[in-house]
């Protein structure tokens, strides 16, 4: 069978972090292969550096048996290689057919010649029965027809294979059956599609080959026939890999968090969440599982202040907070680790002493009598944070892009566990960072838990859910659909209710 | 950050400099001039102690002005209005101030107080239009300019002509002399030169001020961070919209403070001969300064210097606005070289932080 794309020994390192390690991969032409691992697993990278968007430091890349040097996303597409981006790449007041031409012609001043056009493309979408109207702006079209527009755009520009990056996270079942469909008329038209995911199900459900990437390494190539979830999972994780073994605590009666009747919406008027309502006592981990896009992002931006709540009562401790400005709330004794640490958490050119008031600025501790910033005590909770959270770093001056990405995350834990925090909310608390990194976060975790700290935990990695929290919630489609007992599920299971199929 | 770092980054201006002498010779031979004897006259004449004075005379407006525009660079926002802030600051105080006479220091004060009100006033509004109706500084602050240009030639010319005076000349009456600020001269014992404008030390003290209120107090800390990384920011307990109404503010309130050294030390009235274009100029002694209080300094005095000493060269047959040419030849090099070393930078700490990783474990 011929090659659509044979990688071999690419390797790729950003500051601190070897994204990629000598990857090998071989794509047979008008096949589906998946490209499965966990955040952090170095996907994302060998896909940008396939579509010409990030250079590998040393390797080879063949398209179509064509050795290629890939300067730019256009030099991919060119060779026959188009992308559709996880987050659609389309302008709302555009119709169907503008965002398909988009860019397409050189900017003279000729006419634009849209018959042709039309019948151009409407030829494409007969072909593989993508049912799209051309006339249609793209503010009308729902979440599946906008991923269709995207897989228009580049099969008209000639792509012969297509890269979905997680192409369902943004999907509802339907819409993941009907782009299946779309997926396969694709593929029996010659297409050659690489599937970018980590949900099992969907992966052994459409692709004939999978690869598993771990930690930058690719791990294994196999055929979809006769492979378990299960062993593609333990691929996925590694044996080696620790899950955190559970441990009993003794969740205490105080109450620290109640949150009652929330419901918002989102910037178009979109229901993002509705009717929320939890508590959450000291000494707990509360974990909120769900698929990226259930509205556990917007919860915890409510909490913290940052999203708005048209309805809905959130208590800390003894405070209504419903006023507070987010300011108020982080000195009441909230920390928010955020789920990206580079661009939420972390100023990547300033100091990690500076770093540490980040958040805090307010507090009496990092304030002098003339509100200047108490640098001093400043520089002592930042050599306190590198010290007990092992942060490898030459001094505390040293700026934070200095640092590796999972040294960066242990500097982030530790300042928000630093001042003594009543509520902690964790997003993603361990995405991307090596395994020794994740451990020591999860030892601090639980034992901040054990002295008292209440912690609301959201993560994508459902083995950490289910071994740090006391108490599971799912989220599915804006609403809780189940409270579990964490010792009582298994991955799976939490897996089919986070997708809907368990309720 | 470690010396050699530090001094690492020292070498960008003077690489540009350097490199801007070296193209203006080019361009100087291109038009048949001697760029040798260009440049020994420029030095010759620049550095006479008269000229020194204005040199010093040029800095402390010009450095007032860095100033101001680098409190909005600091949180990312561009007030690029700095130019009307102060012109209409200037107006306003120099046409109230003279409506009084009081104790010395009051009045001075009071009249500079007016020109902080007025110019934070102006500057407030691109804040307002920014948080509320979401116009961005850039355009509303280049509009603001128009603006403030045609407010100041109308009330120049109706509500504070003075109509006693025969030559009709637009301009208000002069400070009384409780309203000027007395010249340095003696103080530092050049009375044989021209002037030296009072207001030097106050323009040394301002920079102390925004020295401390960036890089010492919560609010700079506030702005900075802003600046840097504004997402992050917002989850720290930023309230981006205060925020930038309180940047503008400050920022226009250097600005108001900009036109007191040629008001209060020479002008000692509006007049429309009063100094244009220091808004725009401090915008470049910003960026050659990067907004550090020495750096704008040193970049407020080396502008200073060209462009006094670029004035004997029309009287001796090179066109001046070579000068002119220079200087931005330096503020387009000096960029470029501040992000190569930057990036130099950042690359040797990432060094320093991985061999520190690879020692421990």
């Amino acid at each position: 069978m011929n090659k659509a794309i044979s990688v071999s020994k690419i390797t790729k390192s950003f500051p601190g972090v070897l994204a990629n390690s000598d990857i090998n991969l071989e794509i047979n032409e008008g096949t589906i292969h998946a490209i499965v691992g966990e955040n952090g697993a170095g996907k994302s990278t060998l896909m940008k550096i396939l579509y010409g968007m990030v250079k590998p430091d040393s390797g080879d890349i063949a398209i179509f048996d064509n050795k290629t040097v890939l300067n730019s996303p256009k030099d991919a597409i060119d060779s026959g290689l188009g992308m559709v981006h996880q987050h659609f790449m389309l302008a709302d007041n555009l119709t169907v057919l503008e965002s398909v031409i988009l860019g397409i012609d050189k900017a003279t001043f000729k006419n634009i010649n849209l018959k042709r056009y039309t019948s151009e493309i409407t030829e494409v979408i007969n072909k593989y029965n993508l049912n799209i109207d051309l006339n249609k702006n793209i503010d009308e079209l729902g979440v599946g027809e906008k991923q269709r527009v995207e897989i228009l755009k580049v099969l008209f520009r000639g792509a012969k294979i297509l890269i979905l990056d997680e192409p369902t996270a943004v999907l509802v079942p339907q819409e993941v059956d009907e782009l299946f469909n779309n997926l396969r008329d694709l593929k029996n038209n010659g297409v050659t599609i690489i599937f970018i995911s980590h949900k099992l199900d969907e992966v052994l459900e459409i692709a004939e080959d999978i690869s598993v990437m771990r930690g930058g390494i690719m791990v294994n190539t196999v055929s979809a026939d006769g492979i378990s979830k299960k062993d593609l999972a333990e691929m996925m994780i590694g044996k080696s890999l620790p899950k955190p073994p559970k441990r009993q605590s003794s969740i205490s009666t105080s109450e620290i968090l109640s949150i009652e009747n929330l419901s918002a919406v989102n910037e178009n008027g979109k229901k993002v969440f509705e009717n929320i309502s939890f508590k959450l006592n000291s000494s707990e981990i509360l974990g909120i599982a769900g698929v990226e896009g259930n509205g556990q992002r917007e919860i915890v931006e409510a909490i913290i202040g940052i999203h708005n709540y048209e309805t809905g009562t959130i208590k800390l401790e003894n405070n209504t907070i419903d006023d507070f400005s987010i300011r108020e709330r982080l000195n009441l004794g909230i920390s928010f680790i955020p789920e990206d640490r580079q661009a939420q958490a972390l100023i990547m050119d300033m100091s990690l002493t500076n770093n540490v008031i980040l958040g805090r600025q307010s507090l009496a501790k990092y304030k002098t009598k003339l509100t200047t910033v108490n640098l001093t005590n400043a520089a002592k909770a930042s050599e306190s944070v590198v010290e007990n959270f092992d942060v490898k770093t030459p001094n505390t001056g040293t700026i934070a892009t200095a640092l590796s990405g999972g040294n960066q995350q242990k500097y982030v834990v530790g300042r928000e566990l630093e001042d003594n925090p009543t509520l902690l909310i964790a997003s993603q608390p361990t995405r991307g960072i090596d395994i020794g990194a994740q451990a020591l976060i999860w030892e601090k975790l639980r034992n901040t838990r054990d002295e008292g700290l209440g912690v609301l935990l959201i993560s994508a990695d459902l083995e950490e859910l289910i071994g740090l929290s006391d108490r599971i919630v799912v989220i599915y489609q804006g609403q809780f659909v189940a409270e579990l007992q964490p010792e009582e599920i298994t991955p799976e299971i939490l897996g089919s209710y986070m997708t809907g199929l368990k309720k | 950050m470690k010396i050699r770092l530090r001094l690492v980054s020292f070498s960008a201006p003077i690489i540009a400099l350097g490199l801007a002498v070296g193209l203006t010779s080019l361009i100087l031979l291109g038009i048949g001039k001697d760029p040798i004897e260009t440049f020994r006259m420029m030095f010759e004449y620049g550095s006479t102690g008269k000229s020194l004075v204005s040199v010093l005379n040029r800095t402390i407006p010009l450095y007032i002005s860095a100033i101001a525009v680098a409190v909005g660079f600091k949180m990312g926002l561009f007030n690029i209005g700095v130019e009307g802030q102060y012109l209409l600051g200037a107006l306003l105080a120099a046409a109230i101030g003279t409506s009084f006479a009081i104790y010395r220091p009051i009045h001075i004060f009071l009249i500079m107080l007016i020109a902080v009100v007025a110019s934070s006033t102006w500057a407030a509004i691109a804040g307002y239009l920014k948080v509320y109706k979401g116009i961005h500084e850039v355009i509303s602050t280049i509009m603001l300019n128009y603006i403030g240009t045609g407010l100041i030639a109308y009330l120049l010319s109706t509500v504070f002509f003075d109509e006693d005076e025969k030559n009709a000349i637009p301009q208000t009456v002069e400070l009384p002399e409780s309203g000027r600020l007395p010249s340095l001269n003696n103080v530092v014992g050049i009375e044989d030169l021209p002037n030296l404008h009072g207001f030097l030390p106050i323009a040394l003290l301002l920079g102390l001020i925004y020295y401390l209120l960036i890089w010492k107090t919560t609010l700079g800390f506030d702005l900075r961070v802003t600046g840097a990384n504004p997402v992050a920011a917002k989850f720290s307990g930023v309230d981006p919209k205060r925020l930038t109404i309180i940047a503008m503010i400050i920022s226009g309130a250097f600005a108001g403070l900009v036109g007191m050294g040629p008001l209060l030390g020479y002008f000692h009235q509006y007049t429309i001969d009063f100094p244009p274009g220091l808004g725009f100029a401090g915008i470049g002694v910003a960026l050659l300064g990067r907004n550090h209080p020495l750096g704008m300094l040193l970049g407020a005095m080396l502008f200073g210097f060209l462009e006094r000493s670029a004035q004997i060269l029309d009287l001796r047959g090179v066109p001046k606005e070579i000068e002119t040419m220079m200087s931005a030849f330096i503020l387009l090099i000096v960029v470029v070289f501040y992000e190569i070393i930057r990036r130099y930078i950042v690359t040797q700490q990432i060094k320093d932080a991985s061999k520190k990783v690879e020692s421990s474990t």
